[in-house]
């Protein structure tokens, strides 16, 4: 524990826990698989614990889903889309996205909540990002129901029938959100496979499509491992595989699908560069990078996780970078005041510290803010590396956690060359005042999402999605429905 | 960092720019602080402690300003244990008596100066109106800068405007008035705030509580980073004053709050950071009151000034 | 005395110049009445490399240039097709076809250029969208080309198979490396002749003859192949390509329409070898000034 600065007893000022009450969450110790509009048992009859990484707690029992009940969960939705979801007209399946939405919106604190308990996320960012946005992809999507032919001019539109979608542990409730509000919209029926160790709001999203009357099969939610997620991928009933997740997992899905009918979206991992030129907003450049790469601990596809900076700027940067490092606080994720949380389990922050080592042993030099952190529960603190080297692995490989890898650089067409020299194609940030050069190195950059004077910043109506090794297909916007579209 | 000292004007047109959605953002996380049971308690006496409790009328007579600095030294008998404010703020003409009203209570006078609010007037006009309001006692000078020459590139004119009002000063602590609500943008906020600064002034103040916008948190936020800045580079502390639009208690905490995040807490006292306000003293103790009783307060049981 | 018919060697096109395969290996295939093509080379995977790292090359200056710019240029590559329309038709009817099927292979070619020379600078323009996002930033949603494409030519004819792809893969600004069908040949040669004297920057279409068997492993395993087009109804060969694009994630597009059809082009052509790029930037907005003034 960090010593305090007797002066500061004397004029400091240091916030009182705020903790966000937890007694308006209804969860049960035990959740079963969502099928055909019902809560079935799983078949191998096991279940898996789901714990709270904050303080290692469990929360609840999940059930573990095997290719019997995927097949099910398949079965269900097929049956959904012959019979019913098929011969719903395109302005009533609006309807019901838009009373999912609300009814979201009516349960966002209890959401919010259970997001943090589960995945260690601050109650700040899930209350004011994860579950406002969820919340809002249902209602951007649902409009467009009834009105695909403008987004596709000339083109016959049909739905693709099941979609398997398999999300990630990071954003649990806005992927999951991100996944299943543009597939209804579009007329599928949908089988969704939630993360290991964040399955509690599906389910609770589960609940809520029940609540909302959604005929029975249209949306169905199956936990469990890698082997659920492959006997989803591997269902020849399935239409469709909807993946977010690491570039590895994206790559052993592609190799399943080749050779099928299966359309395919993959948004995988990304490298990342956050650049800023020495005629930055230098102030809101060093919120930018702040923003880039803590939030969510860093657990964001998308991270700005390789800050180029403008030698000429560099070492006035980096003292602003370090000096609001102090005021962040790493802690008890329900706490409204926290800024970075939890990681999200035991081998997430082992992954993290193996990287952290990598970069002392390479000659990197390592800060690291000096705040307090949780005696128990998974934490690392914010992290950076300067003096890093372009072919170091801290630049080359994603890491999935809050370290941030500097580098300096002379001109535009160094880094913009820097910038592009991976396998990665997510996602950039520029930041310079002089709109000319916004432009160029906006256009330079391959990256699916490039955040000029901004940074991590989504909304429903603006597609993400990368290039290169990053996936293909894009989610949100206009651009986001092709994914489950037959066109011809 | 080569710490440097008191510099020499620069060129201003080179401060850094400031992109104004961003301030936003960074604003809107300092909302989303969560203050609480003690840590709220503290704040709320913290934020009384750093009152300009100010009047600033044509009507002002001295039967007001006396009642007001009462005020200052009392300002709510009925419970024990309360700070005093750090000043009152009054007209030059007002000085004196108000140096009477508070002597031996450790609150401050601070008189405005330089043709106030306008600053429409001869240099020399300036340094008669500062010296008189010096020796007739004043412990602080609020200046306003001459925004017409800002706005029309002079940055010269306001820098020596400043260093020569800083020097009429003699020990008086120099309190420099941007009036951000006629330079409009963040980016002459912030540099006028460097102009004051490297000019010499002790404190930056945003408003002269006479144009609106007064103090928005994005144009405190703005100037907290200048500050910043110039301490990073100079060594040297300056303080911080928003003026106009504090009125309650959760905007005072606010205010703190970027304080804390942007300067440190060596800042979060009232020699480095004040408030120019008037109506915010009340509200401050009604929430004093109702955090130690658990009742909502009412405006008729404090006094109005 | 007779004159002596000068022979044509028929060469492969990569980075703007006619090299023969590297290998110095040819074949000669054969038409349906049994008489030879001539003789073809046979490229190896050497070529394959050669030819991507000259579609690498040229991407960069072909994807930045004006769309007007490319516009020109495909229009231009109609006007050489159409000046040596003759040669097509002849080596159309040598490779097996009548008359009237070549000529009209051959206009519609020719027709295909001129349309999609008018989409080079209109197909941002509808595909394109401003996303009205709820914070205050501008954002926009832009199409750039995919990069290297590799495009495995179809069966069922030579010239419209080939151009039918190669023209909205260029369009849209991307270079690429063509294997032209393994029997049907000479139409893909000539055509890099065509491409050779109408300002096509050279790489941006590099035009390699062979066994696809041999071919198709190395075009599609190649780290710096960004998207793979195949045209063809072979199962097992498509399903080759989707396993050899994994390791780099290239996007696999599979056609198996008839080219010859009006409805076989399309912008949809184009988008599928663009990358979406969504770009955001903040809106200032000071005081209360707005546009009602």
């Amino acid at each position: 524990m960090a010593k305090k600065d007797p002066k500061q007893n004397v004029t400091g000022w240091d916030y009182s826990p705020s903790i966000e009450s937890t007694s308006h969450v209804d969860l049960k110790k035990r959740y079963d698989l969502y099928i055909n509009g019902e809560w079935v048992k799983p078949s191998s009859n096991t279940y898996f614990k789901t714990i709270n990484p904050a303080n290692e707690e469990v929360l609840a029992e999940i059930a573990h889903a095997n290719e019997a009940d995927v097949d099910n969960a398949v079965n269900a939705a097929r049956n959904a889309y012959n019979d019913v979801w098929s011969k719903t007209s395109p302005s009533e399946r609006a309807k019901y996205i838009y009373r999912i939405a609300r009814l979201m919106q009516e349960r966002a604190r209890e959401f919010a909540v259970i997001e943090s308990l589960d995945a260690g996320k601050t109650i700040r960012e899930s209350r004011d990002v994860d579950v406002p946005l969820a919340c809002n992809h249902f209602f951007y999507n649902a409009g467009w129901a009834d009105k695909l032919e403008y987004a596709f001019p000339n083109r016959k539109i049909e739905a693709l029938g099941v979609a398997g979608q398999i999300i990630p542990w990071n954003f649990p409730l806005l992927m999951a959100a991100w996944k299943i509000a543009p597939a209804l919209a579009t007329g599928n029926t949908v089988v969704l496979k939630p993360a290991e160790s964040t399955p509690l709001t599906a389910l609770k999203l589960a609940e809520l499509f029940h609540d909302a009357g959604l005929p029975p099969g249209v949306v169905n939610i199956v936990t469990g491992f890698g082997d659920t997620g492959a006997a989803i991928v591997n269902h020849p009933g399935v239409d469709k595989i909807a993946f977010t997740g690491s570039t590895a997992v994206g790559k052993i899905i592609q190799r399943s699908l080749a050779g099928t009918q299966k359309k395919a979206t993959l948004e995988l991992g990304g490298k990342s560069a956050n650049i800023i030129m020495d005629d930055a907003p230098l102030d809101q450049a060093v919120e930018g990078i702040i923003n880039g790469i803590f939030f969510n601990q860093g657990h964001v596809c998308c991270a700005g996780s390789r800050l180029f900076i403008q030698e000429g700027v560099a070492d006035k940067v980096i003292e602003k970078l370090k000096h609001r490092m102090k005021s962040l606080i790493v802690g008890n994720p329900l706490d409204k005041n926290t800024d970075i949380g939890a990681i999200n389990s035991k081998e997430q922050l082992d992954v993290i510290n193996g990287y952290l080592k990598i970069g002392q042993a390479e000659g990197a030099e390592m800060y690291q803010s000096q705040c307090e952190i949780p005696k128990n529960g998974y934490y690392c603190r914010p992290t950076l590396f300067l003096n890093v080297a372009q072919s170091s692995r801290l630049v080359q490989e994603e890491i999935f956690g809050p370290v941030l890898a500097i580098q300096t650089f002379r001109t535009v067409d160094e880094v913009i060359q820097k910038a592009n020299n991976t396998a990665f194609g997510l996602a950039a940030g520029v930041w310079t005042d002089k709109g000319s050069r916004i432009f160029n190195l906006t256009t330079k950059l391959r990256a699916g999402v490039v955040w000029a004077n901004t940074y991590n910043k989504f909304d429903p109506a603006s597609p993400f999605g990368g290039y290169k090794e990053s996936g293909f297909g894009r989610e949100g916007g206009l651009h986001g429905l092709e994914a489950y579209l037959k066109l011809s | 960092m080569e710490k440097k000292g008191r510099l020499e004007p620069t060129d201003f047109r080179q401060s850094p720019t400031i992109d104004k959605v961003g301030v936003e953002e960074r604003v809107a996380r300092f909302q989303t602080r969560s203050i609480k049971d003690e840590s709220k308690m503290q704040g709320l006496r913290l934020a009384l402690s750093m009152i300009d409790l100010t009047t600033l009328e044509g009507k002002d007579t001295p039967g007001k300003v006396k009642q007001m600095c009462y005020k200052a030294m009392h300002l709510h008998d009925a419970h024990q244990g309360l700070p005093t404010v750090a000043a009152v703020c009054v007209y030059p003409s007002m000085v004196k008596i108000a140096k009477n009203e508070v002597r031996g209570s450790g609150v401050k006078v601070a008189s405005v100066s330089t043709a106030f609010p306008s600053g429409q007037a001869p240099l020399d006009v300036k340094l008669r109106d500062t010296k008189f309001a010096v020796d007739e006692g004043a412990d602080e000078i609020d200046m306003v800068i001459s925004r017409g020459k800002f706005l029309m590139g002079d940055y010269s004119f306001v820098f020596d405007e400043i260093a020569a009002i800083k020097e009429a000063c003699g020990t008086a602590r120099l309190k420099v008035i941007l009036e951000t609500g006629e330079l409009v943008t963040l980016d002459n906020v912030r540099r006028a705030s460097d102009i004051a600064m490297f000019a010499g002034a002790d404190f930056i103040k945003t408003s002269t509580g006479k144009i609106q916008p007064a103090a928005t948190m994005q144009v405190t936020y703005t100037m907290l980073e200048a500050i910043r800045d110039y301490h990073l580079e100079t060594g040297r502390m300056v303080g911080m004053k928003p003026a106009g639009g504090i009125s309650t208690s959760k905007l005072a905490l606010h205010n703190l709050v970027m304080v804390k995040e942007t300067l440190g807490n060596d800042w979060l006292n009232n020699e480095w950071f004040r408030f120019g306000a008037s109506s915010l003293a009340n509200d401050v103790l009604m929430q004093i009151l109702k955090a130690e009783t658990g009742v909502y307060q009412s405006s008729d049981y404090f006094s109005i000034d | 005395m007779e004159r002596l018919e000068v022979l044509k060697t028929y060469k492969i096109y990569i980075g703007g110049k006619f090299p023969r395969t590297e290998s110095g290996r040819y074949y000669s295939p054969s038409n349906g009445q049994g008489e030879s093509l001539g003789n073809i080379c046979l490229s190896s995977r050497k070529d394959v490399r050669n030819a991507v790292v000259a579609a690498r090359k040229a991407f960069g200056d072909w994807s930045e240039r004006a769309a007007f710019n490319r516009s020109q240029i495909l229009y231009r590559m109609a006007e050489m097709l159409e000046g040596r329309r003759a040669q097509f038709v002849d080596e159309l009817m040598f490779q097996g076809a009548n008359r009237a099927d070549a000529e009209t292979e051959v206009n519609l070619a020719i027709d295909r250029l001129i349309y999609y020379s008018g989409w080079c600078d209109k197909f941002v323009q509808v595909l394109s969208s401003v996303n009205p996002v709820a914070s205050s930033h501008f954002n926009f949603s832009t199409y750039e080309p995919t990069g290297v494409v590799g495009i495995v030519a179809g069966n069922q004819t030579s010239l419209i198979d080939l151009i039918s792809i190669v023209a909205p893969v260029i369009t849209g600004g991307n270079a690429c490396v063509v294997l032209a069908d393994e029997h049907l040949p000479l139409c893909a040669v000539t055509f890099a002749e065509v491409l050779n004297s109408s300002d096509l920057p050279g790489g941006v279409v590099n035009i390699l003859t062979g066994k696809h068997s041999e071919l198709i492993a190395p075009l599609s395993t190649h780290m710096d192949v960004n998207a793979i087009a195949y045209s063809g109804n072979d199962a097992a060969i498509l399903k080759s390509i989707q396993l050899n694009a994994v390791d780099n994630l290239k996007r696999v597009r599979a056609y198996h329409q008839n080219w010859m059809e009006e409805a076989s082009q399309n912008i949809y052509l184009i988008s599928d070898f663009q990358e979406v790029k969504t770009t955001w930037h903040p809106i200032e907005n000071i005081g209360g000034a707005s546009s009602t003034y």
